[in-house]
């Protein structure tokens, strides 16, 4: 069904479009920060002091979590048939075939 | 008249109507139960409550409190939503039969939020899962079949859970009244079990990711937003500050995050992102303190909006193009355009983004965690509030309409779900905008402020470095691939191992029962030879003699005795 690998397919977004995006998202991160270094917020938790804690829990947060998933994806992976084994003998084949024949 | 009928009654009355109905006077009919039933429960006083003594016993099928009357307003409006958006479906029986079910099923669902007693909360508890289970498999499909069997299995072990911790409660206390349970005795675990199964508690979860993509495009728009909500509202009353729930919900929080970034069904990537969304409703039932279950409860009632948004874009994919998986996806902003700016509303929603209404509950959580010094749990919380930015706010809009074009061309869904969509994603805008409109309807009167300078930055920093992370990796070609699989979770332990089991002590019982049988039949046959062999045709005791040589024996034996005569 997927024989199209990731490669042969074009990217949707034309690339100057996404190029404004991008510069324009990276902008406003850049500026995120600069706002926590002039404006000073409320602290509740003492992590809270490190600076520019969010920006650093968000980012590293996020990183660790595509990283670690691809490790969960070694190990609970399988292929998309894998429940399709043949299912008990008698008692589920008759109910899964029979109301959809 | 209004506000004195029982909520579920309008909806279960309507159900019965509707096969009798076509064309245009079922549309009327449709729209005019969630409208008829939202202007009656509007109506409904705090207090109100219908009772009466069945066997010695009070019950009381309706109360009306503010916690009741919340998820009262809140079915409504989800109702009038999924039922607008199956309004296109007017054609085959499967039609009217998902209308009449997904009726019978938001009725049940009103019936058990102001259920007053254990006793009426489980007749809708059972309900809502015989009802349900028909908006799955009326996909009809195979998977859909064994996934809705599955899926009632599920819940009837849990309605029976609850019958039978209602029983011990009933039999200690003599009060079937529903109020606080907490995990006192055996009652008090038994009900928690029946209600986690149905809040998709860890490892009693996987019915949900199960069941939920399999159900039909209209359907699991209805099943988002009933049954797991009624979980939540029974915590919420039953269970308050219980300490365990805080644990419980920061790990719900926690582990579909990991499953949601490399899951390729969308719409299974949303039924992680469900029980992710579930855990901070559960975490703030279990801080317990005022802020923290109108947090809970807050974030429940937003969580329908947005997580129904969500699954009607998808919804809308999988009407339109037949598929939901994000490795054949992509692409579709250009022949879905409002589609897909109605779903980035319900991805910001769902992400927590200051002006949509994740963003004024949330925070009412995460808030009530530092009140109280959980100074743990709160950075595990953030975490899966970042999280959320991964699976539910980039991945499900930008897998789906964006990425690689799969050059699937189509068209906008039909009118109605996009109407359907707009009600969510306006209503979503509206309480992000105007959080002052639900924090009046929450149970406990509430001062807070969602939208302070501190706030709003250090939010939007952590979603914007979250969505960072991302890009970073998708720029760098090491984000995990869309792949067509499947990934084993605890639902392994019944659709795999289970039946592995049973085969195998199958084969080895038989095996010992061949060998008994075999040994048995052996002696037998060596006994029966044995016989054979002296009674047989051949045996010495069995032989059969000839009447010439009897008569030829005699006329010898006659003969010599004459010649003894003559002796």
């Amino acid at each position: 069904m997927s024989a199209h690998g990731e490669a042969h397919k074009p990217n949707s977004v034309p690339p100057d479009w996404s190029r404004r995006i991008l510069r324009t998202f990276f902008a406003a991160c850049i500026l995120l920060v600069v706002v926590d270094f002039v404006y000073h917020r409320h602290v509740y938790h003492s992590w809270e002091n490190i600076p520019a804690f969010y920006a650093l829990f968000g980012f590293l947060g996020l990183a660790f979590l595509i990283q670690a998933s691809k490790g969960l994806r070694r190990l609970v992976m399988r292929p998309e048939d894998y429940y399709d084994d043949p299912p008990l003998p008698g008692v589920m084949d008759g109910e899964g075939d029979g109301h959809v024949g | 008249m209004l506000g004195s009928i029982p909520p579920f009654l309008i909806f279960f009355i309507g159900a019965l109507l509707i096969p009798f109905v076509r064309g245009l006077p079922r549309l009327a009919l449709l729209l005019a139960i969630p409208l008829l039933g939202g202007a009656n429960v509007w109506a409904i006083q705090e207090g109100f409550q219908v009772q009466y003594d069945l066997l010695g016993y009070t019950l009381t099928p309706v109360r009306a409190d503010r916690l009741s009357l919340l998820f009262g307003y809140l079915f409504h409006l989800a109702a009038l939503i999924a039922i607008t958006y199956s309004l296109h479906l007017k054609r085959e029986d499967s039609d009217t039969l998902q209308h009449v079910s997904g009726l019978i099923y938001a009725g049940s669902a009103l019936g058990a939020v102001f259920a007053g007693d254990f006793i009426t909360l489980f007749v809708f508890w059972e309900l809502l899962a015989i009802s349900s289970v028909f908006l799955i498999w009326t996909r009809r499909t195979p998977e859909a079949l064994r996934a809705g069997m599955r899926y009632l299995i599920v819940h009837v072990v849990s309605g029976v859970t609850l019958l039978a911790g209602a029983m011990v409660w009933v039999h200690q206390t003599g009060d079937p009244t529903f109020g606080f349970i907490g995990l006192e005795g055996l009652a008090g675990w038994l009900i928690f079990l029946a209600l986690g199964v149905k809040a998709a508690f860890p490892l009693v979860h996987s019915w949900l990711i199960d069941a939920y993509p399999e159900g039909t495009a209209t359907g699991t728009v209805f099943l988002s937003a009933f049954t797991t909500k009624v979980a939540v509202y029974a915590l919420a009353r039953g269970y308050p500050g219980t300490e365990v729930l805080i644990y419980i919900g920061a790990f719900m929080a926690c582990f579909p995050i990991f499953y949601a970034v490399i899951e390729n069904d969308l719409r299974r990537t949303l039924g992680y992102s469900m029980i992710n969304q579930i855990g901070f409703m559960v975490c703030g039932v279990g801080v317990g303190t005022a802020l923290a279950v109108n947090g809970a409860v807050a974030h429940a009632f937003n969580d329908v909006l947005f997580k129904g948004l969500l699954f009607m874009s998808m919804g809308a994919v999988l009407h339109m193009t037949g598929r939901t998986k994000a490795s054949d996806l992509g692409g579709l902003y250009k022949s879905m355009p409002i589609t897909t700016t109605l779903c980035i509303i319900g991805a910001a929603s769902i992400s927590a983004f200051p002006l949509f209404n994740g963003f004024v509950s949330k925070s009412m959580v995460m808030s009530a965690l530092l009140d109280e010094g959980h100074m743990w749990i709160w950075p595990v919380m953030l975490f899966a509030s970042a999280g959320v930015v991964e699976h539910a706010g980039i991945k499900i809009p930008f897998f789906a309409f964006f990425a690689h074009d799969s050059g699937i061309r189509t068209k906008e869904p039909p009118r109605n779900m996009l109407v359907a969509m707009g009600i969510g994603a306006f209503l979503c805008i509206l309480i992000g905008v105007r959080p002052g409109l639900l924090y009046g309807l929450l149970p406990f009167p509430v001062d807070y402020h969602p939208y302070d300078a501190t706030h709003v930055l250090t939010q939007l920093q952590l979603l914007f470095f979250a969505i960072g992370a991302v890009v970073v990796f998708q720029l760098w070609k090491i984000y995990p691939a869309e792949i067509p699989s499947v990934n084993v979770d605890a639902d392994w332990v019944y659709r795999r191992a289970a039946p592995r089991v049973i085969r195998a002590v199958g084969g080895a019982v038989t095996a010992v029962d061949t060998a008994f049988r075999e040994a048995f039949v052996g002696a037998l046959r060596r006994i029966l030879r044995g016989a054979f062999r002296a009674h047989g045709p051949k045996g010495i005791l069995a032989r059969t003699w000839p009447a010439g040589s009897m008569i030829l024996w005699v006329s010898v034996m006659l003969t010599a005795f004459l010649f003894l005569q003559f002796l």
